[in-house]
């Protein structure tokens, strides 16, 4: 009998049906991979199972019972424990403290030998050593990985939920949490393991599930995987595009709107460093980034809109060298931002929609100490006609308006001042699918005016649709390129997930 | 109140808001009369009577009010950029601090010239003591609530190493002070009482708050930063020379009241030139949340208060501290109420 069995459970927010009749069995004793891109809900189900999340259809059941999981307290009251990304650790406390703050079985008087006693009987059987008097702040994040696991193995947790438990880890330290998995299966514990890594998958794993656009696209057994066919259930079959478009005669000697040469940038905390990017946006074209998240495109933005510092390399703006230009100058260069969270990237929420139209319109609309309401309201006009957008209320607060008209606000902006170079990232997540497609529209008409656009998403579909030259990135490098009709998601796939190399085409 | 206050204008809400509130406090604190054995009804009817219903009792309420109105703008502008100004009383100390040394370097200039030098530096003093903070924070060293805060301890010090060094008052008294100033230094006061110039100055820096915010440019930029400091930077605002600036003008106008306090009240630098202005405005900036008639509103109550104080302790024979009781039944009152975004 399965350890926990999921069935049917659906879970809908707002337009996103994000869990569509899924069902999952995991056993004690096996290590279960749960695989898919971003947004094909594999979150959501883990929050489910932990209780964070309440379906609204399907069952969950332990050990052949229903249970009722209300909150997390009743998960890990039932044996269930979950290891977030982000970790729940107390820094200025010891890994004793934290651990003994998770146990609700102490008496009120702690005694901490006996706490320290089994958190050095646990690390060892399991490959888990860490000192139990060290500050959590002066461990690796290796290391306190094993402190959220140790937290949940002395709470007898029986099934333990990681999410994407290797994005932080160095790959020695992917081999030690492997080591870990194999300790734990042996005793009996079921293992979920949430990730986008195939190679990974097919290394530590006894059966995958494989999810799609919020479904389970299939399974498989031990030793039944290989990565063809992981990456064919992941990300659909079928051709990357349709016709390979005609090699457009490129007027001689024109510049690029856009050329990096080895760029690089370092990254902080849990960014990605850039390497050795090598990257060139015509006028007319759409050159599309694809990637799973994490891959460094958040940082490739930052660094083409002048927010990140580049390392290495170069960055030239229509022949310029822009390698040292601030975000305000590219703006008034012509760079224009079409953000994936407007609300937190673009727009200010509590501002009227006609004062979020000025922000970052650079020194166009000043009159003396004020603003020429009167000549930034009708260029805004005549943007959003040009767009075929319906002109907005501009007095509310934008942070009124919904996701799709707020993005409409936004692009309306960007667009008004004859953009040379755009920067789409993530533009049609979270909208809904006609507010998507208009987005998409706009893309490739600015693109037939004349404009460049980099178009970073993780959706391949999209990138297959748009983009006229396809860009693979994987941490932090460019692993391939391919024109518009020479890639097949399968390939395409592969180098997103890390799985192979390919030759730059 | 909330059924009326939903269906009513802003203003009036805001109106009714401040009432309650204050009649709330008022009614508290007259139980903590009553617990002390005094009348309340008595208690009341004294303050009222030295201060709203006798002309020299009133007079002394727009003296204390113009330091508070300018300690809080002080304390607003920089809020709306999501700054924490706590320095008012450091910056209120060295704004008075440069504006006597230009009264006294410059002795013999006429005033039309001596006035606005002297306000001008009273300004530049708190400017840049508060740009310290600005740029320790726009450089992400340090916060600018904990830079703010500590150098309120550095201020009176430095004010007080020159008036009991180079500034001390030759002729002077034990007393550590600086010599008077010229006459040309000096704000004028009006009718017979110790309303100065600089209540205009106040009165004027609340009107250029709200202009600068609400009808400039720079305002959008300024309550951009404080709405969504991630759009901002996106945007291309120069979000680091904002920090600076809003600290530095917000710095400013408590230099201002520390000027006004010099050239205005006592004629020279002294020691103790502030009963606590810079904090008292912080409350009420904070209490006002940010809005300038919220500001005048509070700041003339905040004056009543504290010189409801002084009268309990003649008539009532309540210790001054007695005060502080119905200061801080206020500010629990304004906390109990429902978190509400700060700002307009």
């Amino acid at each position: 009998m399965p350890l926990l069995e999921v069935r049917g459970v659906s879970k809908r927010y707002g337009p996103v049906l994000a869990n569509d009749q899924v069902d999952l069995t995991l056993f004690g004793g096996e290590v279960h991979a749960l695989l898919g891109e971003n947004g094909a809900g594999k979150s959501t189900l883990s929050k489910i199972i932990y209780g964070f999340t309440q379906p609204d259809a399907g069952t969950v059941q332990l050990a052949g019972e229903p249970v009722a999981l209300r909150s997390p307290r009743d998960a890990r009251a039932l044996g269930i424990g979950m290891v977030f990304q982000n970790f729940m650790l107390i820094p200025a406390m010891s890994v004793l403290e934290n651990i003994a703050l998770f146990l609700t079985d102490l008496p009120a008087v702690v005694r901490r030998e006996a706490v320290a006693r089994r958190i050095r009987e646990f690390g060892e059987r399991f490959g888990l050593h860490v000192d139990p008097s060290a500050l959590v702040r002066q461990l690796s994040v290796g290391d306190q990985q094993k402190v959220e696991i140790l937290k949940l193995l002395l709470a007898r947790a029986r099934v333990l939920i990681l999410d994407e438990p290797t994005k932080v880890l160095a790959p020695h330290e992917v081999e030690a949490l492997f080591r870990v998995f194999h300790a734990l299966k042996a005793e009996g514990y079921a293992i979920l393991f949430i990730t986008h890594k195939l190679r990974e998958v097919l290394a530590c794993a006894d059966r995958i599930t494989v999810m799609r656009q919020g479904r389970v696209a299939g399974g498989f057994g031990p030793g039944q995987a290989d990565a063809e066919a992981l990456v064919k259930l992941m990300f659909g079959e079928g051709a990357g595009a349709g016709a390979p478009a005609p090699a457009e005669p490129r007027p001689a000697g024109a510049e690029p709107i856009l050329e990096l040469r080895g760029a690089s940038a370092r990254a902080a905390g849990s960014e990605t460093a850039l390497t050795g990017l090598d990257l060139c946006v015509q006028a007319g074209e759409i050159v599309g980034v694809a990637g799973v998240s994490g891959s460094g495109q958040k940082e490739l933005g930052d660094l083409i809109l002048g927010l990140r510092p580049l390392s290495l390399g170069s960055k030239r703006l229509c022949g310029d060298d822009a390698s040292n230009w601030s975000i305000a100058r590219m703006r008034e260069a012509g760079v224009a931002f079409v953000p994936e969270d407007p609300l937190v990237m673009a727009a200010v929420p509590g501002m009227s929609v006609r004062e979020n139209l000025y922000l970052g319109t650079g020194r166009r609309y000043r009159k003396g100490a004020g603003i020429n309401w009167r000549a930034l309201e009708s260029a805004m006009a005549e943007s959003f006609r040009a767009l075929a957008f319906p002109v907005p209320r501009l007095d509310p607060p934008i942070g009124a308006l919904s996701g799709g008209n707020l993005q409409r606000v936004v692009i309306a902006r960007e667009m008004a001042h004859q953009p040379r170079l755009i920067v789409a990232l993530y533009p049609t997540r979270g909208l809904d699918v006609r507010s998507a497609a208009s987005v998409r529209d706009l893309l490739r008409r600015a693109r037939d005016g004349g404009s460049g656009v980099l178009l970073i998403s993780e959706d391949l579909d999209e990138l297959a649709d748009m983009a006229d030259r396809l860009f693979v990135m994987f941490e932090g490098a460019f692993k391939g390129c391919f024109a518009r009709g020479g890639w097949q998601k399968e390939a395409a796939g592969h180098l997103m997930t890390g799985d192979q190399e390919a030759d730059h085409g | 109140m909330a059924e009326t206050g939903r269906l009513a204008a802003p203003a009036v809400r805001a109106a009714l808001r401040y009432g309650a509130i204050t009649a709330v406090a008022l009614a508290a604190f007259a139980a903590v009369l009553l617990l002390a054995g005094k009348d309340p009804l008595r208690a009341y009817a004294d303050t009222f009577s030295y201060t709203l219903a006798n002309a020299y009792g009133f007079s002394e309420l727009l003296v204390r009010m113009t330091p508070l109105l300018l300690t809080a703008v002080a304390v607003a502008l920089p809020s709306r950029l999501g700054l924490i100004n706590v320095g008012g009383e450091g910056q209120l100390y060295m704004g008075a601090w440069l504006a006597s040394a230009g009264a006294l370097l410059f002795p013999g200039l006429p005033r039309w010239q001596l006035l606005p030098l002297v306000a001008l530096l009273g300004f530049a003093g708190g400017a840049l003591w508060a740009a310290i903070p600005g740029v320790l924070r726009a450089a992400r060293l340090v916060n600018e609530t904990i830079a703010t805060l500590l150098l309120n301890y550095v201020a009176p010090l430095i004010v007080s190493y020159f008036i009991f060094g180079p500034w001390r008052d030759a002729q002077g008294s034990a007393y550590p002070q600086s010599s008077a100033f010229a006459e040309a230094a000096r704000l004028p006061s009006f009718f017979d009482t110790r309303v100065h110039g600089g209540l205009f100055i106040a009165l004027g820096a609340l009107v250029a708050y709200w202009l600068i915010m609400e009808k400039t440019r720079w305002g959008v930029d300024m309550r951009a930063i404080g709405g969504n400091p991630e759009a901002a930077r996106r945007l291309g605002l120069p979000v680091a020379a904002w920090i600076v600036i809003a600290l530095a003008i917000g710095g400013g106008f408590a230099g201002l009241a520390g000027m006004g306090e010099a050239m205005g009240i006592h004629g020279r630098l002294r020691q103790g030139l502030s009963p606590g202005y810079g904090f008292t405005g912080f409350l009420i900036a904070w209490l006002a949340g940010g809005r300038p008639l919220g500001i005048l509103f509070m700041a003339f109550l905040f004056a009543i208060i504290t010189s409801a104080g002084d009268t309990l302790q003649i008539t009532q024979g309540l210790p001054y501290s007695a005060i502080n009781l119905l200061l801080a039944m206020i500010l629990f009152i304004v906390l109990a109420r429902r978190p509400r975004k700060a700002g307009k």
